[in-house]
Parts: C-alpha cells; sequence; structure tokens
C-alpha cells in the first residue's frame, strides 16, 4: 500500500510510527490493566454489606489509597516518558535538512500548483497534482495557498502540513525507496476535497535529473496535421483563459500548467487516469466527475476533441 | 409545622396555571428540564439519522446514494446539532433537573430563565432545520473554518445560519451555567457544606464555570464570521490584515473545553451511579471533586492540539502535548476511585445504569489511550484529520459521555416520571449500543492509519478502505436499532412501567427524599443535611426546614460556605414574559443573518419585552410586602425539638 | 420517640429570617457576578485579538492615522466621575433610603446621557472604517462591545428610575438598585482597558 501511515517508504514516517507502536504497546498494556482491575472489582465475592460497617470501609479505603497513590504516580512517570518520547521525535523531524530540494506547493481548490525553486527563474520546473523526488535526498516545501485551506498528506513518507492562505508553512520529504505513492488533502477545502488526490513519483537521482531536463522543455511543437489542429482548438477555446503551455500563447495561471500534461499518469488531481479517452470526457463534462469544480464544462465538436485530446497526449 | 393547610397552601402557591397557558408560562425546573430532555433527544435523533445516511454512502467506494453538497451538509449538520443541539443541553439539562433536587431546594435560581433559556434553544434549532430542509444547511463543518466559511468561498447563508445557531446555543448554555452556579452555591439545604455537597453537583458546577469562560470565545469568533460575511468587516481576509488562523484559536479556546463540558457532567453521574448500586460512598471524595476542578482548569489549557498541522512553533506546540497529555491524570485518579469505589462496597447489583457506567469503562479509556497519540505532535501530524481522530471522538464521546447519560436516564427516569425503565429492554438496549459501537467505530482508526481523510464524501475503489468502511456501516446499523430499543422502552414504560417510590435504587441524596414524579414544589418541607450521604439512615432522621412562608413562592438562601441558613428569598411565580422575550431575541438573532439593521431595530421589542418581564406585579408585590422582613429586623433560625 | 410511638422529629425553624438581603448574600448579586464574569472574558478575548492582529501586521494601524485622542479621553474622565453618584446611590440603597435612590437615579442618567454623547463623537472620530482593513474591524468591534453594554446599563438604571417613582416598590427593589450599580462599576470598570487598546497602544511602538 503506498498511501498508509503503517506501510512506510521514507525514514520520518518510519520514526513516526515506531513512535505509534511505542504509544500502542503502552496503550495496550494500560488497557488490560484497568479492564482486568475493573472486573476483578465487579466478581468480587463480598458480604451484602450497606454501609454499616464503617471500620472495615475504612481500612479498606486505607490500602485502596495505597494502590491508587502508587498507580498515579506510575501513570505520571509513563506519561511522562511518552512526553518526552515525542519531544525527542519532534526535534528531529523539525531538523532543518541539508542540502534538500525546495519545492513550492500552492493549493487550490482542487489542485495542486507545484514549483520546484531555483535561483534561476529559467531553471524552475513548474507542473501540478504530481511530483518527481530523486530517491534519499530530502525535499523541503514551501507550502501556502491561493483560496482556503488544504493540507499536504502523503502519510507512507511524512505527517502532514496545512496549506493557509496568508502563511507560508513547510515540511519535508524523505523517500528511501522508488515507487509511486499517493495522500489527498487532509483539511476540509470544499465541494471537491474528496478528490484531490496527490501523487509522487520517488525515482533514481539519474531518472529524477532526466525528468526534470524533459520538464524545463517549452511545449512539445505538434508534429501531425491532427495535433496542429489539436494546438489551434487549445488556443482558440476557452482552454487558454485558465491554463499555459510554455512555447505557445497560452500563459494563464488560473488553472494547472498543461505543459508536460502527457506526462503526469493522471488526470484532475489524481482522480482519473491520463488516457485521451478520460482527458476527452473530462474536458466535455468535468462536472459528471468531480461536481463542483472550478473547470467549466467545454464544448466542442467531435473532430475538435479528438484533436486537441491527441495534441495533449502529445506533451511529454 | 407540615400541617395539611400549610401543605395545601404550598400547593396552591406553586401549581402552574392548568392547560396550555401553564405550558407556557411554566418556572417549575422539572417541567423545563423534561422539555429539554424530549427536545434534545429529538436532535440526537435526526443527527443520528444523518450520521446513517452517511454512514450507508461510505459503505461502499465510489457509492452514488449522496451527493457531494448534501454530503457536505450532513457532515455539518451531524456534528453542529450533536454539539450544539444535543449533548451540551442535554447535559445541562441533567443539571436543571438535579441540581435543585439534590441539595434540597425547590427551585432552580432566576427560574424565568430557565424558560427563556428553553426556548431560545428551541428556537435556534428550529432555525437550523429550517435552514437544512430548504437546502440552506450549514456546509463548511461544525467548526466552519475560514476562509472557506467567509464570504468568498461560501456565498449565500448557509455559514450565517450556523453562526447565528452558535449564538442562539451559547446564549442558552451561559444563563443555565450562571444558574447552576447561582442555585448551587447559595440555595443548598441547611447543613449542605461544600464538602457533602453531592458529586453531579460538583461536576454541574465546574462544567458551569468552564461555559462561562469558554462560549465567549467562539461567540465572538461567529460573530466576527457573520460581520465578515455581512459588513464586510476584514478579521479573517489575510489580504487586509486579517488572519485565518485567528478564526481557530477563537473557535478552539472555545471547542476544546466545548468536549469537557460534554464529559464533565457525565463524571458526575458516574459517580452518583457508581456509589448507589456499589452501596457504599463514592471512595476518595476529595480526590474526585479536585480531579474535577483540575480538569476544568486544564481544559482551558490545550486547544491548540487541534493545531498542530498548522506550522506553529515547536517549542510552542510541545507546551500543548505535554497539557494534553497531562490532563489524564486527573481522569485516571477518578477511575481508580470508581474502580475501588466497586471493589470495596456491597454486593454489586448489575442494573442497567451500572452496566452503562461498565460500558463507560471500556470504551472510554480506549478514547482515552488514543488521545495520547493524538496529542504527540509527531503522531498527530499522520493522524491528524484522518477517520483515526473520528475513532477517537466518537469513543471519548459516546464512552465518556453518551454511555453515562444513558445509564443516568435509566437511574433518574423513575423520578422523572414515576416509572422504572423496562430492565430486559434495557439490556438489548446497552449489548446493542455497545456491540454496535465498537464495530461502527474500532475499524475507523485502522482507515485512518491506512490514510483515509476526514470529511470526504467518498473514497476510490483502489484506495482499500472499502471492506472497513461496510463494516463501519454494520456497525452504524446495529447503534440505530439500540436507539429504537430504547425509544420503544420509553414509550412502553411511561404506559406501563413498573410504578417507582420514592426510591427505587435505595440512593443516599436528596432527589430521593421526595415523591417520583416530585411535587412541583420539590419538597414538602426542606430538609436539613449533616453528612454526605443524608438518607444513609432514611428521611425519619433528618430535620426540616419550617417557617418559610406559603403567601408568595419562597426558597431558602443559605451561606456559601457551611450553608448556615441566610435569608428567604421570594421566587418567581409563572410568567409569559419569557416567552415572549425569546420571540423577540429570537427575531432579532435571525433577522441580523439578513441585515445588520436588525441589530437596532430588532432591539426594540427585546427591550419592551424586558421591561415587561422585569416590571414588578402589583398584586405579587402586594403579598411580598405583607410576608416581609427586614434585614434589621430579622431573627436567626432556630432549632425545634418537637413532634409533629 | 413521643407519647404517639412515632420518632420525634426536629425542625429550623427560619420565619424570622429577613426576606432580602444585600450584597454577596444576595442571589441577584451572584448574577450579577456571573454577567460580569462571562462580559470580561468577552472584552478580554476581544483585546487579546486586537494584539494579535497587531503582531501579524507591518504598519499599525495600517492604512490610517490613530483614533483621535480627544472624546476617547473626555469620556473616559466623564465615566470615571460618573461613579461618584453611582457610588452615592448604592449606598442610599443599601440603607433604604427612597428619596435618596430617586435622586442618585437621576443624577447618574445625567451622567449617563452626557457619555452617550460623547460616544456618538468618538465613533466619528475613529479615523478608521469596519470594512476597511482588519485594524478597522477589531477597532470598531471593541468600541461597539463595550458601547452595547453602555447602552443596556443606561436603559436598566432608566427602568429602575421609572419603577422607583412609581412602584409598585418592596425591599428587594433596594437590592436590584444596588446591584444595578455593581453593573455600572463594571461598565466603567472595564473601559480603560478598551481605552488603553484603542487609543493608545497604536501610538506605542510594538
Amino acid at each position: 500500500m503506498n498511501h498508509s501511515a503503517i506501510s512506510v517508504a521514507g525514514p520520518r514516517a518510519r520514526e513516526i510510527a515506531e513512535l505509534l507502536v511505542l504509544f500502542v504497546g503502552v496503550s495496550a498494556v494500560v488497557y488490560v490493566i484497568v479492564v482486568c482491575a475493573l472486573i476483578w472489582a465487579i466478581r468480587r465475592k463480598r458480604a451484602a454489606t450497606r454501609f454499616e460497617d464503617d471500620d472495615a470501609r475504612r481500612a479498606a479505603d486505607r490500602k485502596s489509597r495505597h494502590i491508587i497513590g502508587a498507580a498515579t504516580a506510575l501513570s505520571v512517570l509513563i506519561l511522562i516518558t511518552l512526553a518526552l518520547a515525542d519531544f525527542f521525535v519532534q526535534r528531529s523531524l523539525s531538523a532543518h535538512p541539508v542540502d534538500a530540494l525546495r519545492v513550492v506547493v500552492t493549493g487550490h481548490q482542487y489542485w495542486w500548483e507545484i514549483e520546484y525553486d531555483d535561483p534561476a527563474p529559467s531553471q524552475r520546473v513548474r507542473t501540478a497534482n504530481e511530483l518527481h523526488i530523486p530517491v534519499g535526498r530530502p525535499v523541503e516545501l514551501v507550502l501556502t495557498s491561493r483560496d482556503v485551506i488544504h493540507s499536504f498528506w502523503l502519510p507512507s513518507i511524512t505527517g502532514k502540513k496545512d496549506l493557509i492562505p496568508g502563511h507560508t508553512t513547510s515540511e519535508v520529504l524523505v523517500a528511501e525507496k522508488p515507487g509511486v505513492f499517493t495522500g489527498q488533502c487532509a483539511e476540509f477545502c470544499g465541494l471537491q476535497h474528496a478528490k484531490m488526490r496527490l501523487v509522487m513519483h520517488a525515482v533514481s537521482p539519474e531518472e529524477y535529473e532526466a525528468w526534470r531536463q524533459q520538464q524545463l522543455q517549452p511545449g512539445r511543437q505538434p508534429a501531425t496535421d491532427e495535433e496542429r489542429r489539436g494546438q489551434s482548438v487549445f488556443t482558440k477555446s476557452s482552454c487558454i483563459l485558465c491554463h499555459s503551455i510554455q512555447g505557445t500563447d497560452a500563459a494563464a495561471t488560473v488553472g494547472p500548467d498543461l505543459t508536460h500534461i502527457a506526462s503526469r499518469t493522471t488526470l484532475a488531481a489524481g482522480t482519473l487516469p491520463n488516457d485521451q479517452s478520460n482527458m476527452a470526457t473530462w474536458i466535455l463534462s468535468p462536472h459528471a466527475i468531480k461536481p463542483g469544480v472550478q473547470m467549466p464544462a467545454t464544448q466542442l465538436a467531435p473532430a475538435d476533441l479528438a484533436a486537441l485530446t491527441r495534441y495533449l497526449a502529445s506533451l511529454q | 409545622m407540615n400541617t395539611a393547610a400549610d401543605l395545601a397552601e404550598l400547593e396552591k402557591r406553586w401549581a402552574d396555571p392548568p392547560g396550555f397557558l401553564g405550558w407556557m408560562k411554566t418556572v417549575d425546573h422539572k417541567r423545563i428540564a423534561r422539555r429539554y430532555f424530549v427536545t434534545a433527544l429529538v436532535f440526537f435523533a435526526l443527527a443520528g439519522l444523518m450520521a446513517a445516511l452517511m454512514r450507508l454512502q461510505l459503505a461502499r467506494p465510489e457509492n452514488t446514494l449522496v451527493g457531494p453538497d448534501l454530503y457536505n451538509q450532513l457532515f455539518s449538520m451531524h456534528g453542529t446539532v450533536m454539539m450544539f443541539l444535543f449533548a451540551v443541553p442535554i447535559l445541562q439539562a441533567v443539571g436543571v433537573f438535579l441540581v435543585p433536587l439534590m441539595i434540597g431546594s425547590r427551585n432552580i435560581a432566576f427560574g424565568r430563565l430557565s424558560s427563556f433559556s428553553y426556548w431560545i434553544f428551541l428556537f435556534g434549532g428550529i432555525m437550523i432545520f429550517t435552514a437544512f430542509f430548504l437546502n440552506v444547511g450549514p456546509e463548511a463543518g461544525w467548526f466552519s473554518y475560514v476562509p472557506l466559511s467567509g464570504p468568498q468561498f461560501s456565498p449565500g447563508k448557509r455559514t450565517d445560519f450556523w453562526a447565528q445557531l452558535v449564538t442562539f446555543t451559547e446564549l442558552a448554555s451561559l444563563i443555565v451555567a450562571v444558574q447552576i452556579v447561582v442555585t448551587a452555591f447559595k440555595l443548598r439545604a441547611p447543613g449542605m457544606s461544600l464538602n457533602r455537597i453531592p458529586l453531579l453537583v460538583w461536576a454541574e458546577v465546574v462544567t458551569s464555570f468552564m461555559v462561562i469562560f469558554a462560549m465567549p470565545s467562539v461567540m465572538l469568533g461567529s460573530s466576527f464570521l457573520i460581520s465578515d460575511r455581512l459588513v464586510s468587516t476584514q478579521f479573517f481576509n489575510p489580504a487586509e490584515g486579517g488572519d485565518a488562523l485567528l478564526w481557530q484559536h477563537l473557535f478552539w479556546f472555545f471547542g476544546h473545553p466545548e468536549v469537557y463540558i460534554i464529559f464533565v457532567p457525565a463524571l458526575g453521574i458516574i459517580s452518583e451511579i457508581v456509589s448507589t448500586f456499589a452501596s457504599r460512598p463514592a471512595f476518595g471524595y476529595l480526590a474526585l471533586v479536585l480531579a474535577l476542578v483540575v480538569t476544568g482548569f486544564l481544559a482551558f489549557g490545550l486547544w491548540v492540539h487541534h493545531m498542530f498541522a498548522t506550522g506553529l512553533p515547536p517549542l510552542g506546540m510541545s507546551f500543548f502535548t505535554a497539557a494534553s497529555i497531562l490532563i489524564a491524570i486527573p481522569t485516571g485518579l477518578q477511575i481508580s476511585c470508581w474502580i475501588a469505589t466497586l471493589a470495596t462496597g456491597g454486593r454489586l447489583r448489575l442494573a442497567t445504569p451500572l452496566l452503562f457506567v461498565v460500558g463507560f469503562f471500556f470504551i472510554f479509556v480506549i478514547g482515552g489511550l488514543t488521545g495520547l497519540m493524538l496529542a504527540s505532535v509527531s503522531l498527530d501530524s499522520q493522524l491528524h484529520d484522518s477517520y483515526f481522530v473520528v475513532a477517537h471522538l466518537h469513543y471519548v464521546l459516546i464512552g465518556g459521555a453518551l454511555f453515562p447519560l444513558f445509564g443516568g436516564f435509566y437511574y433518574w427516569f423513575p423520578k422523572l416520571t414515576g416509572r422504572l425503565l423496562s430492565e430486559r429492554a434495557g439490556k438489548w438496549n446497552f449489548w446493542l449500543f455497545f456491540t454496535g459501537f465498537n464495530v461502527a467505530f474500532f475499524p475507523m482508526h485502522i482507515l485512518g492509519l491506512k490514510g483515509m481523510t476526514r470529511r470526504v464524501y467518498t473514497y476510490g475503489a483502489d484506495r482499500g478502505w472499502g471492506d472497513l468502511n461496510l463494516l463501519a456501516t454494520i456497525g452504524a446499523v446495529t447503534i440505530a436499532a439500540s436507539m429504537i430499543v430504547f425509544a420503544i422502552n420509553v414509550v412502553v414504560s411511561l404506559r406501563r412501567g413498573q410504578r417507582a417510590g420514592e426510591n427505587p435504587w435505595g440512593g443516599t441524596t436528596l432527589e430521593w427524599a421526595t415523591s417520583s414524579p416530585p411535587p412541583s414544589y420539590g419538597f414538602a418541607q426542606i430538609p436539613c443535611v449533616d453528612s454526605r450521604q443524608p438518607l444513609k439512615h432514611g428521611k425519619e432522621a433528618l430535620a426540616w426546614v419550617v417557617g418559610l412562608p406559603t403567601l408568595v413562592r419562597t426558597s431558602l438562601v443559605t451561606r456559601l460556605h457551611d450553608a448556615a441558613p441566610d435569608h428567604i428569598t421570594v421566587d418567581p411565580e409563572p410568567s409569559i414574559w419569557p416567552f415572549w422575550t425569546a420571540v423577540a431575541v429570537s427575531a432579532l438573532f435571525i433577522g441580523s443573518i439578513f441585515t445588520p439593521w436588525a441589530l437596532v431595530w430588532g432591539a426594540i421589542p427585546v427591550t419592551v419585552a424586558l421591561i415587561g418581564w422585569f416590571w414588578p406585579k402589583h398584586e405579587e408585590t402586594e403579598r411580598t410586602n405583607r410576608i416581609e422582613v427586614k434585614p434589621d429586623e430579622s431573627r436567626p433560625a432556630r432549632f425545634l425539638e418537637s413532634a409533629s | 420517640m413521643n407519647d404517639e410511638g412515632t420518632p420525634s422529629r426536629r425542625f429550623l425553624d427560619v420565619s424570622g429570617l429577613p426576606t432580602y438581603a444585600f450584597g454577596h448574600r444576595s442571589l441577584m448579586w451572584w448574577g450579577t457576578m456571573g454577567i460580569v464574569l462571562i462580559e470580561s472574558t468577552v472584552f478580554a478575548i476581544a483585546i487579546v485579538a486586537y494584539f494579535y492582529l497587531r503582531d501579524r501586521s507591518f504598519a499599525w494601524p495600517p492604512h490610517s492615522v490613530p483614533p483621535v485622542l480627544l472624546y476617547g479621553t473626555l469620556n473616559t474622565v466623564v465615566l470615571f466621575l460618573s461613579t461618584i453618584p453611582n457610588h452615592w446611590t448604592k449606598h442610599q440603597a443599601d440603607h433604604e433610603n427612597l428619596r435618596g435612590v430617586r435622586i442618585g437615579l437621576v443624577v447618574c442618567l445625567l451622567f449617563a446621557a452626557a457619555f452617550i454623547v460623547i460616544r456618538w463623537f468618538e465613533f466619528g472620530a475613529l479615523q478608521t472604517s469596519w470594512n476597511t482593513s482588519a485594524y478597522g474591524s477589531i477597532v470598531w468591534a471593541l468600541m461597539t462591545l463595550h458601547t452595547v453594554h453602555l447602552v443596556t446599563d443606561v436603559i436598566d438604571t432608566v427602568v429602575l428610575t421609572v419603577l422607583m417613582f412609581t412602584g409598585p416598590l418592596a425591599g428587594k427593589r433596594f437590592v436590584d438598585v444596588s446591584e444595578n450599580a455593581v453593573y455600572w462599576w463594571f461598565v466603567v470598570g472595564s473601559w480603560p482597558f478598551i481605552y488603553a487598546t484603542v487609543y493608545l497602544a497604536p501610538r506605542m511602538s510594538p
């Protein structure tokens, strides 16, 4: 499973899972003790005294006082231990990562805007909903939101962090093995909160660099007539009002950047597999799949739609 | 002394006017508490149906029973109704009913305020349900985080209805809180010094102080939210200097104490049931009282643990981890004391009230332990906003408050209605509830760990969450069945239940020293107490207060620390003004959802109604003056030794 | 046991106790204290919100100048002075002096008229609107909160004044006057905190 806090693929999630084991272990022992004490108390044989035997009761109460005092003292020790364990894990997780990749993630209703930071603007990769990171290297996420509060959560990799408009928060990702890991927005953000997924590909450093170089290229020029027709449909219809494709006139940033849309494995923030048929459905009637999403339905003639999806499928 | 003529005069003086008008005008705390119970249980049933719908939708992945808009309204209403219209009101109503009886008082302080607070509570509930059924129900959760709930992202009036519901319920709660504190402090039976006050009364007093200090925060926050939406203030708009996290601080400074406001009265109920069924006074009275007080204080130091994912400074968050872990200690102490009580009492009767208390132990302790996990910032970073939290909150609220509440229903139903609930049906009720609850909510711990987030109307088939969700839904249906058994038990027992005498369980607190149900005046004579268990040696061993005038309604006011008699106070008589004032206030509240001018113009009928409420009646004043004893002409109370 | 064989019962005779009492002995005092606690908490949280928002801002006030000092300071003086007739009236009520109470309440109302009028001018001189910024919103919120308490206190006092002239009167009405004075103390006593926050804080560097 690639989206579970107990099926870990990174050192941070591992540290947290180990802490969880400590807490669960202690809790299980405490629970058994309490339940056994309760059952013993209920099933104890005793005479049917009713308040009369004050002396016996006082003696029993003295004994109870000692037991309870000891139990309370022991609980305090256990609780302090748990608190300290958390404090140390917290310290470890808060340590500033060394040689980290910086990625800025901006939350939107209902998609993730992703920009790989770099001092040189021409070296910044802009994409959406899907992250690629090199295995073993820390990635520092810089998080904020354009609209409402969202939360970035990849359970197999690390804990979650909110994206809050007017604030900047940060989280660190480290993948210890290659694979595809998913999560979803973890702060209720409106009608399609349930379908705002995240996909992260952890790859070898060489594969990451190759991907990065690919992403820095402008959008692939159309090679066939149908692709040319598709690009023309794109720039002449409402697509251009929200989406950008580097190397064309489309430069709007309201919706996800589509320069390398075909290199993504999913559409609509992880909701659909990325193929031409799903792309066509998404363009024609997004609200059938994600009612309440910001993208409007786009009416296109079948031939135009086919050309458009062919063109988009060429944008590796 | 207690002559038949005195009793007749008392009956006449304390009777409500007959029929519907009497029902509207009553200031009898018992009648009003009963109203609160019925209304809150209706809201509980409706919110439960909403939960059932949500569970049916989530039973299968990519289900199409309920779409996102309706689902968002369902979970928002479920939380809002359960917290604001069910849990707090019903647990306060337990206090409204029992605190006066347990301290030997004729009525709660400021009786007309009880009536007013009930109407406000009712009208708020009617407003929000009307909004819901008109498809204008709240859709941003019970916590309405900004900016989602702000003017830009939640257009229309949905969130305004939510915010105003908070105003309605918070006003009703604050009023009851002040009443309970004043009653418990000043209207206790002579001799009931602070160390002789029943544990439920202590719990209700601590709860009332929590209400007093916590509710203002959400009142302010919800007012800021309405005004951002209505008149364009910028409290929560980051573009103009506002802050989204300000809302979270204001909400959770209230929100965390809120769950203790729900939990603490239940702790009081447990103490009462355990001591009666173990046939001994609760072990560790002082520890139990201090634990309640410490819990009340600590509850205010935890709120940031709801904000651990917002990127606050780590050192600050660690403080809240420590406090959130620390609060386990007083609760653990109480659990130890109860176990000691059960272990060292007389032969235990596992009747339904005690069964529910046992259920509390099994369920709540799990919730408390998962609470420790959530208190850890590191663990919380994985668990926050996942189904793990849904599991935790239901384990602590249902285990910690609802199970004791049901125990309380079975325990005090005879006092309220004069009939016992069926034990057999009670056991079915308990076992269906206990089993259904665990089947419904335990799997949610695992779902959370497997990545399932909260407040999702559906989930992908590829997630692998389907089976556990189906199991949870089966559990939910079982809970519904247990509630049906409860409802049938109540309806049938009201007509055909075994009639209860004054003291069917052999309790030792004062509510068992009067008839079931009690007369409108509570007690024929106010008892005097000299121990924590006044009825230990039976009613005959008590002393009784005489000399309270019956020409007007009177109560005995005693001193705070030692409950020595201090003076006689004149109690309010039935009045229709609380009702009309509630109507005027509701008009003002609902009007101000649509226009700020409602605050100005709406204030006029409210002022008129309040003046009508306050203005003394000539006839009643005349009777008051006839029995008047001025402070400088008074004589202290004295004991008379003679048989009646 | 008595002659009839029924157990002896003890009785506590309270018939000589007074039928009303002043100060913390009265239920009304406790109710008033409950209101004071609640409203103090509201003010405290609102003031904390003010400083929270200020802490997150670069400039404070962000687009404007602080409120004009004149009216706010003038009202502070008037409010403080009003405690004199308020205290005197309470004293008269505690001693059940009807004539003194009538005079005192009327004098209190004269002060009330003055500070309501000055409060009107204060709002005009805040130098900010409630909807331009979070600063404006919280300033208006603080001033509105206090004004609501001021106005309700004045209305209470008007009603009591009329009652003390027209009747029907009983001993407990003097307790009501006494407790109304306590509420008046609260309204005046809470003001310096609001004043310092609204008028003085923006003039100090953070």
